[in-house]
């Protein structure tokens, strides 16, 4: 392992902890689908996005959106963490008056660049910033963050159409592959099997992945920087809530937050 | 344009000539043909201007902007919500957007986009719905709007504008791409009688004041603004005087028009191409009764989805045409005068 690579697990580690404490202290959230995007976000906040975090409307930032919006404690960590506002603001997550909303919101929060929660909206409004910079010749990329329980949204599939049609070649999706959305495994509520081929029927230059190992999530995200002519999608396998034990597979974890003996618990582990 | 053409039945009535340009009774330019125009005419004076269609281009008239504009028109094909949420990212990089489709289809399909996309950030992205309420005729229920109103000023931070005639649909189309914030222009597909001069001068927010009155105050909106006319120049004849506004901007409502209105004539009708719950009537209902209680009677479509038919069929069973206005100005009146009494 190399030492960037180190130096991204331990920041990982951070954000699971800080995903762990915001939801205990708001006693309500998605721990789950979380901590299954953890390893990406680090990723894309601590080494692959070009951002300005003292200036979070600079023009030439790359774009990153969470269209997952329930697994907004992961974003938020990774924007304080990286210094978008005081760690200590996290949290305020859920309260009345806090700018961390159960959801994000544009215009409430630095660095959240659309308001998502209302699933199926990310990639589309990726496509609009993407056009954007294609109409200024910028060269920023646009980079969505979506669920396998997304995927039954219809207006995914619009916009998948939509950007291999105008070869969206500065926009990359991932596919958090965690097989679990709030009722059940995904392919018990509509069979999601066969996904990464529908991506690539859809026109789109598909990179599977271990969603958990940094040297591939990397090494993804170069690959979707260089290939030209079509929108990428990292396929990421994930587990929901990793790095916790009782919670990794358990659909309970999907939107409820853990008790105090739990919290410690968690906190130990992740930090181990 | 066939500025000769006659007016069909639904808007007809005999009227001395005179020198106002809706006295003139010509037939102008449909409010879709109008905005196709002003947004050419947006595209050369601001390279911000980019606009986006979902496969009806050569209907909304946003044709006219993709021909002469290719690289910053998007096609986005038969979808809706997609389109809604991509002009809501290019607002958010500084760009104007002008999405349009049908008014049914572009609030009914994209509406939870128009809600979480657009109106929650707040973003500067324009929603122009053509082929409103039922004068679009034969294509039937499944193409007419009359709840798009309703849906648009259900968004929070929206600016709802209803333009009447091609000259009011130019210079709102101009005055929306100025106003910072999303904003949902209603146009329709049958030519448009003349109402205003071209160059004739709006601001969002201010209705205008066409005929002054002192018994019963018509305010119209869109297409019933030429009928509201009409209605007026009938009533007018039973030596009831009539006054006529043009709400033009549905949200935010002209406030001050329609207390001063009721204030004066004591009696409001309203007229709109529309269901009656959740446009304009409901709208004026709700500044009169929290500023200036007085009797208003709403001529509009009745809570069901209208037919296949010729707009003068379709006006003449759905209740919009000036004679609906007519009764409806004179029920007011007696209401008015039971409370006088």
């Amino acid at each position: 392992m190399t030492a960037i690579n180190e130096s991204l697990q331990n920041q990982a580690k951070r954000l699971r902890q800080d995903i762990i404490q915001m939801i205990s202290a708001a006693a309500s959230g998605h721990p789950g689908g979380s901590l299954s995007a953890t390893d990406i976000i680090t990723a894309l906040y601590f080494r692959v996005l070009r951002h300005r975090p003292t200036e979070p409307d600079w023009d030439d930032r790359d774009r990153f959106i969470l269209s997952k919006g329930h697994a907004a404690p992961a974003l938020y960590a990774a924007l304080a963490r990286t210094g978008y506002f005081p760690v200590e603001q996290l949290s305020s997550l859920r309260q009345f008056g806090s700018p961390l909303q159960g959801h994000p919101e544009k215009g409430k929060l630095p660095g959240v660049e659309a308001s998502t929660g209302s699933l199926g909206q990310g990639i589309s409004i990726g496509i609009g910033m993407a056009l954007a910079a294609r109409l200024d010749g910028k060269d920023y990329r646009t980079v969505v963050l979506m669920g396998d329980g997304e995927s039954n949204e219809g207006q995914v599939w619009e916009a998948a159409m939509f950007a291999a049609h105008y070869k969206m070649d500065s926009l990359t999706v991932i596919l958090d592959r965690n097989r679990q959305q709030l009722d059940d495994w995904t392919e018990k509520i509509l069979d999601t099997e066969s996904l990464a081929e529908k991506w690539r029927a859809f026109g789109w230059h598909v990179i599977e992945i271990d969603g958990h190992n940094m040297d591939q999530i990397l090494k993804a995200f170069d690959e979707a920087s260089n290939t030209k002519g079509k929108p990428t999608l990292i396929f990421a396998n994930t587990t929901k809530g990793k790095g916790v034990s009782f919670m990794e597979n358990n659909l309970e974890f999907h939107g409820s937050a853990p008790n105090a003996e739990q919290t410690q618990k968690a906190l130990l582990e992740i930090g181990a | 344009m066939k500025s000769n053409e006659a007016i069909p039945s639904y808007v007809t009535c005999s009227l001395p000539s005179s020198p106002l340009p809706w006295q003139s009774k010509k037939m102008g330019q449909a409010t879709r043909d109008a905005y196709g125009e002003a947004l050419l005419a947006l595209g050369k004076e601001d390279t911000r201007i980019v606009a986006l269609d979902a496969d009806l281009s050569k209907s909304t008239k946003s044709n006219l902007f993709a021909k002469q504009f290719p690289a910053r028109f998007f096609n986005c094909g038969i979808a809706e919500a997609n389109m809604v949420s991509i002009a809501a990212g290019l607002a958010s990089c500084g760009k104007i957007p002008f999405a349009s489709s049908f008014a049914s289809f572009l609030l009914c399909k994209g509406f939870d986009q128009l809600r979480m996309s657009v109106a929650n950030p707040n973003l500067n992205v324009k929603i122009v719905g053509s082929h409103s309420g039922i004068s679009l005729g034969e294509d039937g229920a499944s193409q007419q709007s009359v709840e798009d109103l309703a849906l648009a000023c259900a968004l929070p931070k929206f600016t709802v504008l209803s333009p009447a005639d091609g000259a009011s649909c130019k210079a709102l189309t101009k005055l929306s791409a100025a106003h910072v914030g999303p904003v949902f222009i209603r146009t329709g597909r049958p030519k448009a009688p003349i109402i205003y001069a071209d160059g004739e001068s709006f601001e969002i927010g201010v209705a205008k004041k066409i005929v002054a009155g002192s018994d019963v105050t018509i305010i119209a909106t869109g297409l019933m603004v030429y009928s509201a006319l009409m209605a007026a120049t009938l009533l007018q004849k039973e030596n009831i005087s009539v006054a006529v506004i043009d709400m033009h901007t549905i949200k935010p409502i002209d406030e001050a028009a329609i207390v001063t209105a009721a204030k004066r004539s004591g009696a409001i009708v309203t007229a709109e191409e529309h269901l009656l719950s959740g446009g304009l009537g409901s709208r004026v209902a709700q500044v009169l009764s929290q500023y200036c209680p007085v009797p208003q009677v709403s001529v509009g479509i009745a809570d069901t989805y209208a037919e296949s038919g010729l707009p003068e069929e379709l006006f003449e069973k759905y209740g919009l045409t000036e004679k609906h206005i007519v009764s409806a100005a004179i029920d007011v009146l007696k209401h008015k005068k039971k409370i006088a009494s």
